[in-house]
């Protein structure tokens, strides 16, 4: 990791500055009661300062990496992600700016990011660096992927600057990085393991297990599993001001059950690999809208999906390494629809995606201040389905990115271009045109002055997203005409760092601009009985993020972290000729923010966090009768860590939504009001 | 950390202005006519869809006593009813001095005092479709008589008793049964089947009242929709077709013979017939262009053959960008048709004179749907 190194060096002053701190405060706060795995380490490595020196350089660099990152990064360690009051993703998207999250209630309830007003179908998720797809409705269901097994999650508006990256990295208007956890073993011992339990509200049980073996010094191997079980019903309060009743949310149970085995090699100092299989199933029940009359409804979703996934890097030279990353994915969704009986019986609709993916990185440093790299993905999808006039599509897709990053002391610069190729075929009926794009994009940070406190950034980005398998093949609806509906994005920010010895104080902001044309909508069709996708939409977003972080050490036993976030969003539909130009695009609130504080002291963590949603409206036109309420909930958790039996034990209490706020996300998908978490973890 | 709590703070008095009371009734009056006191006619409620999930179905009232169209009149009269009018009004029907509003994804018929607007009774029947009135009895159509059996796949017409408005009789008809005429003592009902594409349904069910018992099937096109009557007894059934291969068609059963007697090639998505004529418009969609080609189109249901012309007025046709619902004026035969647009705001109502000539435009509710005329208590 070499251009890493170079990337890190201009900014040596600052990292050593930064270390001191961190040195300073880690070892009084985040050592003892950040994360588990740091407790260990100081538990018995306390003296072992080459442990603790990794933990100070990781944090380090995620901080540095915001500083000089010509896209605007967010990031959440697993630190910190343990001290949120939150369970999977989705809880922890929230706190980033510029995200709306979709959230349809419950612990079972579809979880899907909207960021910065573009639609779920820009964003990329990647797992370990391998992008996570929906061929069929293009979004990822963050609900879904638990936070127990996760060391970062990090979100890139723009692209990922990386160049191990692979070519869809470059294919997304903005990228959600979920990394797993790695193998953490203490000092010379065989094994780790790490035993969760939740529960609480909801009927929520939630035990989780993580165990990593190592094999050899070259070979280690880990192994995660969970278990979500909830009947997932709570009260909440239906009222329009005039009338005004209590009710309970029903058929919103869920049972899930995940499992991840993975292998980590380190054949050389020059080469790596890993191979990851992941396993999740599910059965859930799917609550709905409540609506007058409607307090139950008979839906069900099941879900399964399973994954193979490996990576394997070798560095050939100081000047070359190569990068090689492959998938198999299957899907498989069946929903159930007791209130609609045909021939056939009861609406028993069953999806299978399959995906081939592979992929391949080079990447030259051509002189110390220039990489460059080659990225080529190659990806197979298929859907199979037992629909009316299903065609069967299978989609190809070849993507090939040319990337390059320049260094200088105080310019950083990435130019990118993406060639996308897309051929479809069908087994019945029309397909898709075929398609090719190429798509560009600039990203750039600046040093200013002489110190290195501020740096300054921009990006251009122009990027697409295909129609979906619904989109373009759904029965009665689908269009085989559409074109990918496209986004242009401008951005300009600042990053703010300063450090002493007790103290850390940051600020990132950015202003930027967002435009999609030809968004792919549903408009009345044929006759007055079908929808059709068509490439109608045009909206124009002008937003602002600010972001802020303070860290300040009192004394060795205590410590405060704040952050606080803003987002502004002005997302204006300006379709020629639409019913509602000029109207903010629904769910997109013009204000929403959060702050957190989280405490340390002694042993005891006091982590307390607010949210805020401003008004919005749930349908195209900005009138009364659309309008949705602000919405704001104050969460609360206390953890504790004590040693049991030699190994730390602790005790979490949370309790979320503290002043009962009864609202919704979704119009008529009422949210929980207060709820109560009791976790119990233990390290060996 | 003095900063962040001030600024903490002032997010928190900033933003914490949420309003307790969301309830508001539209108070926006429109004006459209002049007041006429002298009026045949009371007025003409109109009943808005509201899409589905989104729980915005209302009722809008048009008075012509004041020249007044009023909004959210079900709201209006009835603050405290828990989720309001509901999910998709699908049908809206006056019998003596009481209003039935058929509000499919809310599974309930809202009985409703015709003069005030109050509730009187829910009935609750599921994914219930379309109602008619015959001595003393209303007749729905429903997509399923039991919901969640696999075995039964057939919808029914429900038999309700207009005094004790409580569900007196059931049959079993055709697959999704959808609109329904009651005439001479038996009931047409136009079976869809559009649970089971490509099953769909091809026949009218007709139904003996005395018995309630289906007698017989009457075969006229794939998945049947509009049905409506003329003077002589003539049923005018609109076909969907399959929306691919098979096109949308208009046929003509005789109640005497209870056959098809006329086919007309027209893709009919709404009509309604009025002192012999059928006013009827057609939709068709370009897949190219993402437009709809919409024709309004006269029938004379005495000769039964298509009158030349549009009924509406050279230049106003591209006023109206989803035609949804039509009415005739029985006192002067002005043409209401109602506008969806999008499906996602609200509507608008247009009122054309008998020529076809512009009249005036008030805005409705969301997906307004079906226009009921009330008639001056005798």
């Amino acid at each position: 990791m070499s251009w890493l190194v170079y990337l890190v060096g201009a900014k040596l002053n600052e990292v050593r500055f930064l270390k001191y701190f961190y040195n300073s405060i880690l070892i009084g706060c985040l050592a003892c009661c950040c994360s588990v795995s740091v407790f260990a380490q100081e538990q018995d490595t306390i003296s072992t300062t080459t442990t603790l020196k990794e933990v100070v350089l990781k944090y380090n660099n995620s901080q540095h990496k915001k500083h000089v990152s010509p896209a605007p990064v967010q990031t959440l360690d697993g630190a910190t992600l343990t001290r949120l009051n939150s369970l999977n993703v989705a809880d922890a998207i929230r706190y980033f700016s510029g995200v709306q999250l979709k959230d349809y209630g419950g612990i079972g309830g579809l979880k899907t990011v909207n960021i910065r007003s573009m639609g779920s179908q820009h964003t990329g998720v990647f797992y370990d660096g391998v992008r996570l797809g929906n061929a069929q409705n293009g979004q990822v269901d963050l609900g879904k992927y638990s936070l127990s097994n996760m060391e970062e999650v990090s979100l890139y508006q723009g692209q990922r600057t990386d160049l191990d990256q692979s070519a869809n990295g470059y294919a997304s208007a903005n990228s959600i990085y979920l990394k797993s956890k790695l193998p953490d073993f203490e000092n010379e011992k065989k094994y780790a393991a790490d035993l969760t339990f939740k529960t609480g509200s909801f009927g929520l049980v939630n035990p989780s297990l993580s165990f990593d073996y190592r094999l050899s010094d070259k070979l280690a191997a880990r192994i995660s599993s969970e278990l979500v079980s909830a009947d997932g019903e709570y009260e909440f309060r239906y009222t329009n001001g005039s009338y005004d009743t209590i009710a309970v949310r029903n058929n919103a149970d869920i049972k899930s059950y995940r499992l991840e085995a993975a292998l980590y090699g380190n054949p050389s100092e020059k080469s790596s690999w890993q191979i990851k299989y992941y396993f999740f199933d599910s059965e859930r029940g799917l609550p709905g809208a409540i609506v007058a009359n409607r307090f139950e409804r008979p839906q069900r979703l099941w879900d399964q999906n399973s994954f193979v996934q490996g990576e394997f890097r070798y560095e050939v030279s100081d000047s070359y390494f190569f990068v090689i990353r492959g998938k198999y994915e299957d899907v498989y969704t069946r929903y159930v629809d007791p209130e609609i009986v045909s021939l056939d019986g009861i609406l028993d609709n069953r999806y299978n995606q399959k995906k081939y993916y592979t992929s391949i990185v080079n990447t030259v440093k051509l002189k110390p201040f220039w990489d460059v790299s080659l990225a080529s993905d190659f990806e197979e999808s298929t859907l199979d389905a037992n629909l009316y006039r299903f065609a069967y599509p299978k989609r190809f897709t070849l993507l090939n990115a040319l990337a390059s990053n320049f260094f200088f002391k105080r310019v950083n610069l990435q130019l990118s271009v993406l060639s996308t190729t897309v051929y479809e075929t069908v087994q019945a009926y029309d397909s898709a045109d075929d398609f090719q794009k190429f798509s560009p994009s600039v990203l750039l940070n600046v040093q200013p002055f002489q110190n290195s406190d501020l740096r300054l950034r921009a990006f251009y980005k122009n990027i697409f997203r295909m129609p979906t398998f619904n989109d373009l093949y759904y029965t009665f609806v689908g269009n085989t005409f559409l074109r990918p509906e496209d986004s242009e994005q401008i951005d300009f920010g600042f990053s703010y760092q300063h450090a002493n010895p007790s103290a850390f104080f940051e600020v990132q902001a950015d202003v930027y601009k967002v435009w999609i044309t030809d968004k792919i909508v549903a408009v009345p069709g044929a006759n007055l009985f079908r929808w059709m996708m068509l490439n109608l939409g045009k909206v124009e977003t002008t937003g602002v993020e600010v972001g802020l972080k303070s860290s300040l050490k009192f004394t060795a036993d205590l410590d405060v972290t704040g952050m606080v976030n803003y987002t502004y969003q002005k997302s204006i539909d300006v379709t020629p000729g639409s019913n509602s130009y000029g109207d903010q695009i629904p769910y997109i609130p013009l204000n929403s923010g959060s702050a957190t504080v989280m405490a340390g002291f002694k042993a005891f963590q006091l982590n307390y966090s607010f949210i805020y949603t401003g008004s919005r409206y749930s349908q195209k036109a900005n009138i009364e009768s659309n309008y949705v309420q602000p919405w704001y909930t104050h969460d609360l958790s206390v953890n504790y860590t004590f040693p049991f039996f030699e190994n730390p034990m602790q005790v979490g209490v949370e309790v979320n939504n503290v002043l009962n706020q009864q609202y919704d996300v979704i119009k008529n998908f009422p949210m929980p009001g207060r709820s109560y978490r009791l976790t119990l973890n233990y390290t060996l | 950390m003095k900063k962040f709590l001030l600024l903490f703070v002032t997010v928190l008095s900033v933003y914490s202005c949420r309003t307790d009371d969301t309830f508001s009734v539209d108070d926006d009056i429109q004006q459209p006519e002049e007041p006429d006191v002298e009026s045949v006619l009371k007025g003409f409620y109109v009943v808005n869809e509201g899409n589905m999930f989104m729980n915005k179905a209302s009722l809008d009232f048009m008075d012509f006593e004041s020249g007044e169209y009023k909004r959210e009149r079900f709201k209006d009269a009835n603050p405290n009813e828990v989720g309001g009018l509901g999910d998709v009004a699908n049908d809206i029907g006056i019998y003596g001095s009481k209003m039935y509003i058929v509000v499919n994804a809310s599974n309930k018929v809202e009985v409703l005092d015709v003069k005030t607007g109050e509730k009187l009774k829910q009935i609750n029947v599921d994914n219930c479709r379309y109602i008619t009135f015959y001595e003393g009895k209303a007749y729905l159509s429903t997509y399923l008589g039991v919901i969640g059996d696999p075995s039964a796949p057939q919808g029914q017409v429900n038999e309700i008793d207009t005094t004790s408005l409580s569900v007196t009789r059931k049959v079993d008809v055709g697959r999704q049964p959808e609109e329904l005429v009651a005439y001479n003592n038996k009931i047409y009902v136009a079976n869809s089947g559009g649970y089971s594409p490509p099953d769909y349904e091809t026949t009218v069910s007709v139904i003996d009242i005395p018995s309630f018992t289906e007698t017989k099937r009457i075969e006229v096109g794939i998945n049947l929709h509009r049905l409506k009557i003329d003077d002589e007894g003539d049923l005018y059934v609109s076909s969907r077709g399959d929306y691919f291969e098979t096109l949308s068609k208009l046929y003509v059963v005789d109640t005497k013979t209870e056959t098809v007697k006329k086919t007309f090639d027209l893709a009919v998505s709404n009509m309604t017939i009025h002192n012999n004529i059928a006013y009827i418009y057609s939709t068709e969609f370009n897949y190219f262009t993402g437009e709809n080609t919409i024709s309004y189109s006269k029938l004379d249901t005495k000769t039964e053959t298509i009158l030349d012309g549009s009924f509406i007025a050279a230049g106003n046709e591209d006023l109206i960008q989803i035609p949804y619902g039509i009415a005739i004026n029985p006192d002067n035969e002005d043409i209401y048709i109602t506008d969806a647009k999008d499906y996602v705001t609200p509507g608008d109502l247009y009122c054309f004179d008998s020529d076809g000539e512009f009249k005036w435009k008030v805005v409705t509710g969301d997906i307004p749907a079906k226009i009921q005329f009330v008639y001056q208590p005798q």
